[in-house]
Order: structure tokens, then sequence, then C-alpha cells
């Protein structure tokens, strides 16, 4: 495919890189010409410097042929008339980021009205990211296939978990519940394990399971926390007046937002009724204490400062609050995996996860295509949704039949909303939903798991 | 909430309280009361003591208090210590309803001087001193007495004593509290000390200087006569008295400065200029105001001065029953008891600085709808006040015009007459005293159901506290579990 990304700010790179990596072909438009000739040299793309909004730029980067245009300039207007100009050009898809919170409530509109395929808004999707953790707070990470049907959830194991030195086909035995792990990272090193595999301490497990199985699951294993109540967000950028504001709509929270800047706090009070803002230094202990922080359920951390967010999350976590999420631009996860953070999210990552979703999704001419896709530590494995149509091959085949590729495996099987743990004599049927987590092996489409 | 550090300051307060009591428990042997009244007071100290242990049991964990904390270690220590304060009164017998012991209590650490009592010349000497001595502890403050004499070494004292030395701004005179707070005793005693020896050379009993100048310090009000100052009948005792309720109502960080020879300073403070000026103006229109129904100029003069300078040092000592005044001296005086002393003194009511920030603000609306668009800063002693504090003092009016009119609908269940009821509340809200007719310089409280006098005492420590400590204590959302 022909992928035209106009701007090439930290989501764009992000993009770029993954992009060509899977085998696109990659146009980048920016104004910025070091950056292009950077960017040129780092990746197999092809670089264009100028307005991404002016026609004849589009054309020399190729519109007319391309198949996807994004739009990810720093200004949302931009990025909307950019997509404009190339769906007149005879674009087919076209992707644009939009942030300002005033245009939030039309996406509907962008996508009906003005035909954009896609509007992104990373810090909101970042901030939904984070309102899940929050809602529930024993994982480290969750993710939802199939409307909310099943759940994906990343767990650490501490030293006295119960689950250590037990062989994973002895869970269902031992604890008497329905969950499978689908994956288990062990330092650096990330597998899909087997039956046989044993767990041991620190390692992260990533779980699939409908989300009453999970709670049961983890009051087992002792490591279930009840609903947040009292959160403070430190920074009151985008991403926090998203959360607060989600979270304050979803009811039953405290939340009290520390914001340095005066004019911006006079903004979030007047946005968000129910939210207590304190102009203060969030970084500050002082401040911290003053505003009650040992009474917190969760301690979020959302300043535009990588290193600010690490370490403050880290003391409240030193304080004995048990849920801390820090938002993260930069700094690899490795290194943060290394100092022991709790949750952290990137809102880059996050968008670049839903566009390469979406591309991976019209990549194939059938439905049988990646329905939801998450990328998991680090990108090192890629858990992925399909739904079933009579396109699909195996159609009736039990799957210990099937010829699967290594290093994947069929999690779970969604029928009329009934999970299924596939064992041998299962099958997968028309209508079905699909839920394959692999490692890196970039599946468009279902039968592509099949060797 | 730091609850435990909350209880360990409470508690090392009351045994501070418990100290004070050892005063008028040798005054009982010196004036050979008896047995039976010394014992009260052992008694009375053995209780506090017993409850100071206990409470200082609660060994803080970590003594980090912010500005939540002192208010609520302020309002609940001057809660505690008016009712403890109160038993000697009650275990003794001389007033044997609680809430009217309590009531007189917490007139004396408020230093309002209104009382129940309707002879008090009946009273052993040693509860006189008691109830004068409380005016004395009160004036200052509980808590920055305990500043002063405890080693502090924790850097957040400041939190409570802001929340007990009145005025719009506290100032500190030197880098540490303890040493502010031990320099504000140091001028206080000085100056209490010297009234002391005035009065005494001036021909009045030992005795009766103490306590009367524990009376002017503390800006409170009690005498140990029925007739107040007016039992003295001397020129002498009315001029000392008047001179140092005018400079108890000083602000103590002016004491400081001509202390250490900053005359200028000191002069150049408007808020001092307003206070004198207010003083002076309204004697001369009450004097001649009241001038035809006493004799002579003169005598108007000395009525008129003792009365503006006891109401506007909010002190509340009685010479004439001003009563009987006409209608313009009493809305005049009326209208001192609101606008009361200087920030930092003893003295109550809404402090001279906040009137004039009051009035500047004022002002500066109006100038605002002649000339739209104008940008005025308010300016105080030639220094721009901030913005924060304006509004906060404008909240402050606020709130206190609010408790007025809330606590004129309690005490008015009791239905005495508006003039009365009305005035009740403003003489103890502002800590000044007497009040009008049913209340008058004449007459006492004792009159007052329970209720009132409830609201009364609420009212008079809402006033000595400046209102926020006694909300904040008593809002709900600041004993929440959650932020």
């Amino acid at each position: 495919m022909k992928i035209i990304i106009a701007g090439a700010g930290k989501v764009g790179e992000t993009l770029i890189e993954q992009l060509s990596g899977e085998n696109h072909n990659v146009v980048v438009i920016d104004k910025n010409a070091k950056l292009i000739e950077r960017l040129v040299n780092s990746y197999d793309i092809l670089g264009i410097c100028g307005n991404a909004a002016s026609y004849g730029v589009q054309m020399e980067a190729g519109v007319n042929s391309a198949d996807v245009f994004i739009a990810l300039t720093q200004t949302d207007e931009l990025n909307i008339l950019s997509c404009l100009v190339a769906k007149t050009a005879g674009i087919k898809h076209t992707i644009a980021r939009v942030r300002n919170p005033d245009y939030s409530k039309q996406f509907g509109f962008f996508k009906n009205e003005l035909g954009l395929s896609m509007t992104i808004n990373p810090e909101y999707s970042a901030a939904r990211e984070i309102a899940k953790v929050l809602h529930f707070p024993s994982a480290i990470n969750m993710e939802s296939f199939a409307k909310g049907a099943v759940d994906l959830a990343e767990i650490k194991l501490k030293h006295d978990n119960p689950l250590c030195g037990s062989a994973l086909s002895e869970i269902q035995r031992k604890f008497n519940v329905n969950v499978l792990v689908c994956a288990v990272q062990r330092n650096s090193d990330v597998f899909i394990p087997r039956g046989n595999s044993v767990l041991e301490a620190n390692d992260k497990l990533y779980i699939t399971a409908p989300r009453k199985e999970l709670v049961r699951f983890m009051k087992k294993i002792g490591i279930y926390r009840h609903k947040t109540k009292n959160i403070m967000i430190i920074g009151g950028g985008k991403v926090g007046y998203y959360l607060a504001k989600q979270l304050s709509e979803n009811g039953g929270y405290n939340i009290k937002i520390i914001e340095k800047d005066f004019a911006r706090c006079e903004f979030l009070s007047e946005a968000l009724p129910d939210v207590q803002i304190i102009n203060g230094d969030g970084t500050d202990r002082d401040t911290l204490f003053e505003q009650g922080i040992e009474k917190l359920d969760a301690f979020v951390a959302l300043t535009s400062i990588d290193e600010e967010n690490i370490i403050s999350s880290m003391y409240a976590s030193s304080l004995g609050i048990t849920k801390t999420v820090a938002k993260i631009n930069r700094v690899s996860s490795k290194v943060l995996q290394s100092i022991g953070m709790d949750s952290e999210f990137s809102s880059k990552l996050i968008a670049a996860d839903r566009i390469v979703g979406y591309i991976r999704a019209i990549g194939n001419s059938d439905e049988s295509s990646v329905q939801t896709l998450y990328k998991l530590v680090d990108g090192k494995i890629e858990a992925l949704e399909f739904f079933i149509t009579a396109e699909f091959e195996k159609t009736g085949t039990p799957i210990k039949d099937l010829k699967i590729h290594k290093d994947t495996l069929i999690a779970c099987i969604i029928r009329n909303a009934r999970v299924i743990f596939p064992r041998g004599d299962d099958t997968i049927q028309t209508g079905d939903s699909v839920i394959i987590v692999s490692k890196s092996k970039q599946f468009r489409n279902i039968n592509e798991i099949f060797r | 909430m730091n609850y435990r550090m909350i209880s360990s300051t409470v508690g090392k307060l009351l045994m501070i309280e418990a100290l004070f009591m050892t005063l008028p428990f040798f005054i009982s042997f010196y004036y050979a009361e008896g047995i039976a009244s010394s014992s009260v007071y052992a008694m009375v100290m053995v209780i506090i003591i017993a409850a100071g242990v206990i409470l200082t049991a609660f060994k803080p964990r970590h003594k980090r208090i912010f500005a939540k904390e002192g208010f609520v270690i302020v309002a609940l220590s001057w809660i505690l210590v008016a009712l403890f304060g109160a038993l000697p009164f009650y275990i003794s017998g001389a007033i044997p309803n609680f809430t009217d012991a309590f009531f007189e209590t917490v007139s004396g650490f408020t230093t309002t001087g209104a009382s129940i009592l309707t002879d008090i010349e009946s009273l052993p000497k040693s509860l006189l001193f008691w109830r004068s001595f409380t005016h004395w502890i009160g004036g200052m403050g509980v808590i920055v007495f305990v500043l002063a004499i405890l080693p502090q070494k924790d850097t957040r004292s400041m939190h409570i004593m802001r929340a007990e030395v009145p005025g719009p701004i506290v100032g500190k005179l030197l880098s540490k509290t303890t040493a502010t707070a031990r320099i504000l005793y140091l001028l206080y005693t000085a100056i209490t000390l010297l009234e002391t020896f005035i009065l005494y050379i001036g021909k009045v009993p030992l005795f009766d200087s103490i306590t009367l100048a524990f009376s002017t310090a503390g800006t409170g009000g009690f005498s140990i006569k029925n007739a107040s100052v007016a039992a003295y009948d001397s020129l002498f005792v009315e001029i000392v008295l008047s001179l140092f309720m005018i400079l108890f109502g000083i602000n103590f960080n002016l004491f400081y400065l001509i202390l250490v020879r900053q005359i200028k300073r000191v002069l150049k403070s408007e808020e001092l200029w307003v206070y004198l000026s207010i003083i002076a103006a309204s004697t001369l229109a009450i004097a001649c105001n009241i001038m035809p129904s006493v004799k002579t100029f003169g005598l108007a003069l000395r009525h008129a001065g003792f009365t503006v300078t006891s109401i506007i040092s909010t002190t509340g000592f009685v010479t004439a029953d001003f009563n009987k005044w006409p209608t313009f001296s009493k809305c005049i005086l009326t209208a001192l008891m609101i606008v009361g002393a200087m920030a930092g003194s003893t003295g109550g009511g809404l402090k001279t600085a906040r009137v004039i920030m009051l009035f500047k603000s004022g002002f500066r609306e109006i100038r605002r709808a002649i000339h739209p668009g104008t940008v005025k800063c308010i300016k105080l002693d030639g220094a721009v006040v901030d913005k924060e504090t304006v509004s906060t003092v404008n909240s402050y009016f606020t709130l206190y015009m609010v408790i007025i009119a809330v606590s004129t609908i309690l005490v008015s269940f009791n239905n005495f007459d508006f003039t009365s009821t009305f005035t009740a509340v403003i003489t103890c809200i502002n800590n000044v005293g007497p009040a009008f007719d049913a209340f008058g310089p004449k007459s006492n409280f004792s009159a007052l159901s329970d209720f009132s006098k409830i609201v009364l005492s609420a009212d008079m420590l809402i006033g000595r506290l400046e209102i926020f400590p006694m909300i904040i204590l008593f809002s709900p959302s600041s004993w929440k579990k959650n932020i």
C-alpha cells in the first residue's frame, strides 16, 4: 500500500517506523527540511518538504496513486484541510489527528459530513486507556476485545504470589477459574507459554478472560483491588483534562488536579465543575502532602516532562499508593521496567497502534480482517481480533488439525457473546470473533496464521 | 489530617493551662480563702493534666501540618481551654450553671468581657484573678504563648500562629516563629507591668491594679467591681486606662519597630493614623452630642473619650451609662464596635486595616463605573496589597455579615427587643462586652437562655479567631476521608 504521512512529529515517526517495517510505501511530508533528511536517512521512505495542505505538494507526493493519507501536523485545522484536499484528489482513506477539545464532540461530523475515514485524538485515547486501568486497578494494563466481551489484562507476579512455581496447565485445576495466560514476559524476553511452562516471580502475564472470570481469578491469587476512588492527577494538560472529564462523567470518583499554570487552572475549573483544581507544583512534596496524598487510591502523573512523571509516581508508590500511572513520551519502556514502574502510558504509541490497526484492516479486501490490534511489550507481541466470514478456508476443522505458525496462539473464540477457550476439538465457525496472540508476525488476515 | 499531631499539640496546650491555674491556686492561699477554695484549683489542675496526658499519649508519626491542621488546632484548643477554664467557676459553685460558667470563660479568653454575673464583688479573690487572667492569656493568644515558651523543632508552627493572630496579613518580626512569639509576649508583659505600676502609684490597690491591667492588656473588660471602672471615680484612673486601651489596640509590630528605632516606619503606618483619627473624631462628635445632658464640656469629653477608647479597642470598660445617651452617639458606638482595633493588636472587631481595604476597594468600584477600564492597585502604607488579600478581605466581610445575621436570628428566639438582640450579637462577635438596652453597660447577659448563651459563646470564639478556624473545625469536608 502507498501511505502518505503529513507531519513527522512523535506519532509520525513512530508510524513511519512501523509502516515502513511492514513493507508499505511511505511518503512523508513535513515543512522541516532537516527532519525530512534525517527520516529519509533512517528509514526506507520518500520525503517531501512543504506544506501538506497544498495541492501541489500533495501531487508531488503522489496523492492520486496513494491509498491512505494520514495528517499529523501540529495544527488540527491544517490536518482537516489537508485531508479534505487529499480526499478531493481522489484518495480513499484519510486519517486526521484532531486534538483540540473544542472539536472532540464532532468526530461523527468529520466522518459523515466531511468524509474523513478516521479522526484520532491521541490524548483522548490515552485518557481512555488510563481511565480503564483506574476502573480496574488490579491490572497494570487493560485492553478489551469484541466490544468488551473479553479483556486482556497485564499483571505482574510478586514473590508471594501463589502462581509462582506452578505450571500453566495446573492453574485451571488449582484455582478453578477459566482464564488463559497468552503471553509471558520474563526480564526482557517474551514467549507464548505452553501448558508445561512454569511461572516465576517477577513474570509479567498477559491474561485473557471475560471480566467476571478475571475478577474471580484475581481475588483467588490475592491481587484484586477495589475500584479506585480518590484520584490525584498531576498536570492539567490535554490528557489530564480528558481523563478527569471521563472519570467525572462516570461518577464515583473524587478527583483532584494539580496544575502549575494559573490560567490553565481557571480553564479547568470552568470546564470541570466536579473536579477540584489546585494551583500548585505537583512535584513538590509539601504540596502533595497538603493535598492529602496519603488518602489516595491512585496517583496519575501527566506533566509534559517524562522524568517528573516517573519520579513523582515512584515517590507515590513508595508512600504505599497502590496504583500509580505515569505518562511517558520519550523514555523507552525497557528502562521503565527495569526501575519497576507500575503503569505507564504513551499517547504517541496508543495513537500509532490505532492507525496501524486501521491500515491492517483496510489492507484486505475481505472482511475477515483485523478488527482490533494491540501491541504488547514494546510491540514484540501482537494481540489481534479477527471476524470470521464465509471466506475463511478452515471453517469446521478441529483446531488440533490446523497447522498454526510457531509462536502463535488462538487465545479465544467468541461465539454469540460466549467466550470459548479453544481445545483440540473445538472449531472455528462463520460469525465467530477470534483472538490471536502472536509474537510479531504482522498478520493481516486470519488465513495467514496457518502454515 | 494529621490527627496525632493535632491531639498532641492540643494536649501540650492543656498542660500550659494547668500551669496557668497555679496562679489562682497560690492566690487563694495568699488571701487565706480556705482549703475548699484551694482544693478546687488543685482538682481542676489534676483534671486538665489528665486530659493533657491522654491527648499527648498519641505520639505523632510525623510532624507535617498544613494550614488546615493549623486552623483545627487553634479552634479546638480554644474550645477545650474555655471548657476546662470554666471548671473553677463551676466546681467552686460561684457559677452553678455550667453553660453560664462556659459563657463567662469564653468571654474571658476571647477578651470580650460580657458577663453573666450579677454580683461580681461576691466572688473570692482567686476566682476574680482567674477571671481577669483569662483576658491576659486570651489577648495575645494561648498558642502564641506555647510557641513562645516551648522549643519548636518543626518549621511549620507559622500555620498555627497565623490562625490565632488577628489581622488580614500576619507579619513575622523575625525569621523564627518562636523568637517572634517571644518578642510579642515580652512587649505584652512589659506594657502590662508598666500599666500595673502606674495604676499602683496612682493609689489603686495592688490587686485591682493587676486585674485592671490584665483586662486592659487583653482589651477584655472584666472588672472586679460591680460598677466597672466607674467604681474608682478617678480621672487619673480613667486617663491611664484610656491611654493603655489605645496602646493595646495598636499593632504590636509597631511597638517592635519603635524598639528597633524605626520610628519613621511607624509614622508611615496608614492604619495607625486612621485608628487615631477615628478615636479623635468620634470622641468629639459624641462629646458634642451628649453635652446637653451633662453639665460641662469637660465632663462630656471625659465620658466620651473613655467610652470611645473603651469601645474601639473592644475592651468594654464602663464609666458612664451610654445606654442613656442619644441615638446618634449609640450609632457611632455600634459602628466603632464593628470597626474595632488595629490588626495584630489584642483587640477585636473587623480591624482597622480591613475597614481601610474595604473602603478602598469599594471606592475603586465606583471609580471603575465612572471611568470604565480604570486600573488601580489598592495600597496600604504605600505598598500594593496583593489581589488575593483584597478578595479575602471582601469575602471575610461577607462571611462576617452572614454570621451576624444568622446569630441574630438564633438569639431572636429569646424574644428580646431588636436593639438588644442585634447589639448583643455585635458586641460578642467583636469581643467588646457591653451592648445596648437589655444588655447595656449597667446590666448583664444572665437573662439569656442557655441556647442564646451558647450561640453568643460561639460568636465570641468566631470573632476572636477571625471566623475561619471555627468554620474549618466544624466543616465536614475537613474531616472527610476523601481527598
